[in-house]
């Protein structure tokens, strides 16, 4: 099992949460894992329901069996000045630099230098040991940037090296690089069982193989229960409306004849069905599309009542009987 | 939740935030600009298009500016060739003499563009095969923002479109898209590229020594850090940039300033889930900030049921009572009894004339005998003998189960667009239906246009009490 778990996906697909309910799952039987947030959007926060992050390791919740789950949002900037301050001495000189602009135009303008920290910081994570030379952390889990920038995000080495030649920034840079293309790192795509999210990951799969980046496994998001079969949608098509109706009424719920309660069910509850029935199309044929791509497929459900952190440990548990972790 | 519950949620969705009327916006010959802004994955290349189309069947002459859009939608609209040019689309109805042009934005040709429209030559040459150049403007933080907001400032100083339809940059966060540009506007054109260009210039003043002593050690530093191969070529990149066309913030703030102006009009766009709902609370504050013309939340996805009054708990009920006869061999220990005598007990959402526990099922008069199940006639007691019967049972069990789930999303939805209204309740809302599929072709825009100008998700007539 790969110790750096990368996991990327569409916008909107839920990627923040999948990698949340990795992280926990890999934290059972006592391991240690820290789940790390690169974007600064504080996803992490919100979903175990806590106050926004600092850019520091802070324990934010347990796993079944002793586990623990650490969360870092890195930022950039406190990034750029601890590396500054660790290398250079130059605490005092990362201030002025930040006042001058500098520190503003190396994380967010100077190009791929703000991605070579943040992936910098969770590689350090991943191969930091403790005093007795075991790792602090068994897993690190990134929720990352989305499918159409993930390459481009991990492969620092080329955005870097055409630019920083020789300096701290490319050794850098190759140090990272050699963990993020090993077999150490997995870069996992959550996707939906929608025809653009499946595509989007069809083509993230083909540029990170491209740049001879580790691909993972593929976990389909919020997937609806299976209410009705093919053969339940056949015959809603050649069942008399009102035999339909007739079961409703039997079921307590009015009158079968025209104009009753339970008739008057039929017509929406069975263009819901119909709706079901295009959607369980479209459904198949994006599974089967993801099927072609020869990665191992995940799915968790769709949680009726709403993503809550009740609903993290049952996607944690779904991952671990899945075998994820 | 009880069917009370059930009935107060309903009441409450007719009541909450004003519906935004999309016609009159777009119908407006003082709209030139629509801006679409949201977070990723909530349809807003497609409501731009959507929208686009729109207006360019109802009569005006529009050119929809698309970031990223997906490739089947890219190619309904004839625009899947990247060439950074705004092409016709065919195939509208133009009876009101309205055109529609759409384009991509190629950000990386978009800032060639405006390095070859200012700068001669051999200057363009120069910046054009800097490396720094062209990592910059191959995108990076900053750079897509930039350059939609630079496309859009041509676009609207060409003045051959009477409204551009513009949709935003699938960003970090929606803050981004406005941020970015005076990000990048003011690094292009600040006092670290000054420095980084004319330090002896700056050094030489009085009162700016300190200054020299912090750009010695920070060119000193950064050079440490990039690599002093690449400082150089920040520091030919910007000279030639510099003096080609300074400005790059008076550039920024005028597109700043164009948002605006009073032809602007932002949409955010939305669907009822809970992140992409804080985001669109966010853009909403952010914009009021910025004093940026906010016209509305558009909803996209919002589900609907013609049978809400049938609530998800005793859609639940009639299915196992359903499942419960059929599962059993012996049809006399059907406990038909107890399953009502529970249903008895809820109150009836119907207002029903007809109690739900009548024992006697009620007599088939509107319809004729069902020609496929002529031994369908049911017995209290012998309804499932029938092969047949049990099927229909189980099937109808299943739409049951079905409406169950569509009821539990719908309070779901309903439950997180309360919160946001409670937050902004001044926003007007365009709602549209959720459809089954991806959008593929005209047709399909043409409908969801239909759907965001009603503003309200076109539900089935069995909705209206």
């Amino acid at each position: 099992m790969s110790r750096l778990q990368v996991v990327s996906g569409k916008g909107g697909t839920g990627k923040t949460t999948v990698a949340a309910a990795l992280a926990l799952a890999l934290a059972t039987e006592g391991k240690r894992t820290l789940l790390v947030e690169v974007e600064g959007r504080q996803g992490i926060a919100q979903l175990f329901e806590t106050e926004a992050l600092p850019y520091e390791e802070r324990k934010i919740a347990v796993a079944p069996g002793g586990g623990e789950v650490y969360a870092l949002a890195i930022d950039p900037e406190l990034a750029l000045l601890d590396y500054l301050q660790m290398f250079y001495k130059l605490g005092g000189a990362g201030r002025a630099l930040k006042k001058l602009g500098a520190i503003d135009f190396a994380t967010t303008i100077a190009p791929g230098l703000r991605d070579v920290l943040l992936t910098g910081k969770a590689c350090e994570a991943v191969r930091r040991k403790d005093k007795s030379g075991r790792f602090a952390y068994d897993y690190v889990v990134m929720d990352a940037p989305p499918t159409g920038r993930i390459t481009r995000f991990l492969n620092v080495n080329d955005e870097v090296a055409g630019l920083a030649k020789i300096g701290p920034i490319h050794n850098q840079a190759q140090a990272v690089m050699r963990v993020l293309k090993s077999k150490e790192t997995a870069v996992h795509l959550v996707t939906l069982l929608e025809e653009m999210p499946v595509q989007e990951t069809a083509d993230g799969i083909a540029e990170l193989r491209a740049a001879h980046l580790p691909v993972g496994r593929i976990v389909v998001n919020m997937v609806r229960p299976e209410v009705l079969d093919g053969a339940d949608l056949e015959l809603v098509r050649t069942t008399q409306r009102s035999a339909v109706a007739k079961a409703l009424s039997s079921a307590g719920l009015g009158g079968a004849r025209r104009g009753g309660n339970a008739e008057k069910l039929v017509d929406p509850l069975i263009r819901q069905a119909e709706e079901y029935a295009e959607r369980y199309d479209l459904e198949h044929e994006q599974r089967s599309a993801l099927g072609e791509l020869g990665l191992p497929l995940h799915e968790l459900p769709l949680l009726t009542e709403g993503m809550d952190l009740a609903g993290l440990y049952e996607l944690a548990t779904e991952l671990r009987k899945q075998g994820m972790s | 939740m009880s069917p009370d519950a059930d009935a107060h949620d309903r009441h409450r969705r007719l009541s909450p935030a004003p519906v935004l009327d999309l016609d009159p916006l777009i119908d407006d010959p003082g709209t030139r600009i629509v801006v679409c802004c949201g977070s990723g994955g909530v349809g807003k290349t497609t409501t731009a298009a959507a929208l686009g189309l729109r207006a360019a069947e109802r009569g005006r002459k529009v050119v929809v500016l698309t970031i990223d859009p997906a490739r089947r939608l890219a190619q309904s609209m004839g625009i899947d060739s990247l060439d950074n040019v705004p092409r016709r689309v065919k195939g509208l109805d133009d009876s009101a003499s309205g055109e529609l042009h759409a384009m991509m934005l190629d950000m990386k040709r978009t800032f060639d563009e405006i390095v070859e429209a200012h700068a001669d030559a051999e200057r363009a040459a120069t910046i054009l095969n800097n490396p720094f150049y062209q990592s910059l403007s191959a995108g990076f933080a900053g750079t897509q923002e930039y350059m939609a907001m630079e496309k859009l400032g041509q676009l609207r100083a060409r003045d051959e479109w009477d409204l551009i339809v513009v949709d935003t940059p699938p960003s970090r966060s929606a803050l981004d898209f406005l941020d970015a540009p005076k990000r990048l506007g003011s690094f292009l054109d600040g006092r670290l590229i000054r420095l980084l260009t004319a330090p002896a210039k700056l050094g030489g003043r009085a009162g700016m020594k300190f200054l020299n002593v912090g750009m010695s050690m920070m060119t000193g530093t950064l050079g440490k850090l990039l690599g002093g191969q690449l400082l150089k070529d920040v520091q030919t990149f910007v000279a030639a940039m510099d003096t080609t066309f300074g400005g790059f913030r008076t550039r920024a703030d005028a597109t700043y300033k164009l948002l605006q102006a009073p032809g602007t009009a932002f949409l955010v766009v939305a669907a009822p889930e809970r992140d992409a709902l804080r985001e669109a609370a966010y853009f909403v504050e952010r914009l009021a900030a910025e004093d940026m013309p906010l016209a509305g939340l558009v909803l996209n996805r919002v589900h609907g049921s013609g049978a809400d009054r049938l609530s998800a708990e005793r859609a639940l009920a009639a299915a196992e009572n359903l499942e419960a006869v059929e599962n059993l061999e012996e049809p006399r220990i059907v406990d038909q009894e107890g399953g009502k005598a529970g249903l008895r007990n809820s109150p009836d959402t119907y207002g029903s004339s007809e109690s739900p526990a009548s024992e006697a099922p009620a007599p088939d008069e509107g319809s004729p005998a069902d020609p496929k199940n002529p031994s369908s006639e049911r017995t209290e007691k012998g309804r499932s003998a029938d092969p047949a019967d049990r099927s229909v049972d189980q099937l109808t069990a299943g739409l049951l189960r079905l409406h169950a789930d569509r009821m539990q999303l719908l309070s779901r939805e309903q439950r997180t667009r309360d919160r946001f209204t409670a937050l902004h309740p001044e926003v007007a809302v365009a709602e549209v239906a959720a459809l089954p599929g991806d959008v593929h072709d005209l047709a399909g825009l043409r409908n969801i246009g239909n759907r965001l100008a009603a503003g309200r998700p076109e539900l089935p007539e069995a909705a209206v009490d």
